[in-house]
């Protein structure tokens, strides 16, 4: 084995890492213009959950396995659920189906492409560092101690906002029913 | 890129391929695995457990169950894979036909990425590095819902909506109890990796999670009732409830896509049981840590043969441990009545939640009063050793040790008791069936 070998495989490794990268960009892009381009809302939140699954994997490529799977598990299984169990709760017809008006659909157009052009922009002006941080070095139980020890109070405030938001939505919920009776 | 570099751990592959091989080898090679051995292994074993729940079935209902197409019926569900091939595609005329043709996919794709996590055994896992596996494999498994859901939603039909519906309100809630008893078995281990939490496992019966403290007892049943939930088996059956909802999600599916719905069922079932046995069952050790003691050994001397003999052991024990525990849920299935939703929503929300935060609570305590090493490797480990089975599985501390051999009594104890009377109750069914199927009478019965 000598160090050519080893930076042949190291070259072959990064076309790999390249075109899975590619693949994993894709399912989130087209699957994202899907969900934009879509009238009907489940189909809506099924082409999100592509998105999602291809930002996880896009996650994986840059070896961040917990948040990948953090992802999967918050936003493909329980937020994307929750959108549907909404739709299926409150929809009257079977299929509802978004029906933008002109000025709406020019309106969002224009914010869109403002916000595009500011991170098309923004991201080749930035200079990025050529050995970002080694993730291999940060197994996950460092990961929990840095959560709980350096950014303890940021985490228990969030987790606080959390609580105030659940206490919210069942008061919210306890008076409609209320009012109902 | 971490995840194509490292092939220090990858005992088969270095076995065929050699040391170092090409890059586009490897690749080929772990699309052969995916292809050759997890779809037959995830097809084999969704085939066995359709038999074999009507077998249990029949023979708790005193039937007999499938019995003609090969011996004891065994290749019934091959002669229905046939069928449900070659049957006509029907899709309702005003279903979403897109998400009607996505949803048995989206339901089995998950099932099968699940698996690539499990231990079978020592160095049969498919990537052993992925060091949040277990999180992985709960992540993967919530997905799978996405499937069953938009199925009951794109049929167009009330019963597979409320189907769809039950099961989405099922599965987010019973998730909480599912992952927090989890978090209790990861607690007592110190990791996520399910390699590491094999070769923590290693070292005997009572080194078995499971035993490692009263909490995780505890933990390991609630997990067992949420798995239960989550998997949409019964007592907590809802989405599909034949009585109430004709067949629920899957009401207008046939043929080919209702069988994938079939085969995610079956595959989440051991997928379920596999996180059991791995998380709380010692995964692919066997109870008296022979098979932790000559991996290290065989690794050590670098004999082959032997490895491979381990690791198809280790195989079996592991396939073993998660039918036990499909078995379990066939046995419950074929006994409980069915609650209603709001029983089942209430049995989770209030009864299982909070008993699963104190179950936290109290083994987060435990961890802190009865302070032992996690992660404790067992290379020194000797089971022929009387004093290495009694000091060194403790790490320190005698409390967690006494502990740990209590616990593991109560266990065994109850498993005995249980095999016990199912034997029991399979000889006594056995004539109970010869009496039924006397045609005597049949014979005696007078003539209308």
């Amino acid at each position: 084995m000598t160090t050519a070998n080893i930076l042949a495989i190291a070259d072959q490794q990064q076309a790999v890492a390249a075109v899975l990268f590619y693949i994993f960009a894709g399912i989130s892009a087209i699957s994202a213009l899907g969900v934009v381009i879509s009238r009907n809302i489940v189909r809506t939140a099924v082409f999100l959950l592509f998105t999602l699954v291809g930002v996880a994997g896009l996650y994986f490529l840059l070896n961040a396995e917990f948040l990948a799977a953090v992802q999967l598990v918050v936003y493909a299984g329980g937020t994307l659920i929750l959108i549907i169990f909404g739709v299926m709760l409150t929809s009257k017809s079977p299929f509802s189906r978004f029906e933008p008006k002109a000025v709406e659909v020019v309106i969002a157009i224009s914010v869109a492409s403002v916000i595009f052009f500011a991170l098309v922009l923004a991201i080749t002006r930035t200079k990025f560092a050529v050995n970002p941080t080694d993730f291999t070095a940060y197994p996950i139980d460092k990961l929990g101690q840095t959560l709980l020890g350096d950014f303890l109070v940021p985490f228990e405030i969030v987790s606080v906002l959390l609580l105030v938001v659940m206490i919210g939505a069942a008061y919210l919920a306890k008076g409609r029913r209320r009012e109902a009776d | 890129m971490q995840i194509l570099s490292d092939t220090s751990n990858f005992f088969f592959e270095k076995l065929i391929l050699g040391d170092n091989p090409p890059l586009w080898q490897t690749i080929v090679f772990d699309l052969v695995v995916i292809a050759a051995g997890f779809a037959a292994l995830v097809s084999v074993i969704a085939m066995f457990c359709i038999w074999w729940e009507r077998k249990v079935a029949g023979h708790m209902q005193s039937r007999i169950g499938p019995n003609r197409v090969g011996p004891i019926g065994i290749l019934q569900s091959l002669a229905d894979g046939l069928k449900l091939l070659l049957k006509e595609d029907l899709m309702p005329r005003d279903a979403d036909w897109f998400l009607f043709r996505l949803a048995p996919y989206l339901a089995f794709a998950p099932a099968f990425a699940a698996f690539l996590a499990l231990p079978f055994a020592p160095n049969l896992v498919f990537e052993p590095r992925l060091n949040v596996g277990v999180f992985w494999v709960l992540a993967i498994l919530s997905v799978e819902v996405m499937g069953v859901i938009l199925a009951g939603w794109a049929s167009n039909n009330k019963w597979s909506v409320y189907g769809g519906m039950r099961e989405a309100c099922q599965m987010v809630s019973y998730e909480i109890p599912l992952g927090i008893s989890i978090i209790v078995g990861v607690m007592a281990a110190g990791t996520l990796n399910m390699v590491e939490l094999g070769h923590l496992q290693s070292g005997g019966l009572h080194t078995w999670l499971i035993y490692k403290n009263p909490f995780v007892f505890l933990a390991f049943i609630v997990y067992f009732i949420a798995s239960l939930a989550s998997n949409k088996r019964a007592p907590f059956d809802l989405p599909e409830s034949e009585s109430e909802l004709v067949a629920g999600f899957h009401t207008e599916y046939s043929g080919l896509r209702f069988s994938f719905f079939f085969f995610a069922e079956y595959g989440a079932m051991f997928v379920v049981g596999g996180i059991q046995a791995a998380l709380f069952l010692g995964a692919w050790n066997d109870p008296f840590g022979l098979i932790g003691f000559y991996f290290h050994k065989f690794s050590h001397d670098g004999n082959t043969i032997g490895l491979i003999i381990l690791n198809l052991i280790g195989l079996s024990i592991f396939i073993g441990k998660a039918m036990t525990i499909i078995f379990v849920q066939m046995w419950l299935r074929w006994t409980l009545p069915r609650p209603r939703i709001d029983q089942v929503l209430y049995a989770c929300v209030k009864v299982l939640l909070p008993a699963a935060c104190a179950i936290l609570l109290g083994a987060a305590i435990w961890q802190l009063l009865v302070p032992d090493r996690p992660g404790y490797p067992w290379v020194d480990y000797n089971p022929f050793s009387a004093h290495d089975w009694i000091y060194s599985p403790a790490g320190n501390g005698t409390l967690g040790l006494i502990t740990q051999i209590v616990l593991m009594l109560i266990g065994v104890g109850v498993s005995t008791a249980v095999v016990m009377w199912v034997l029991y109750a399979a000889a006594s069914g056995r004539n109970l069936k010869q009496r039924l199927t006397d045609p005597a009478p049949i014979e005696r019965a007078p003539a209308v």
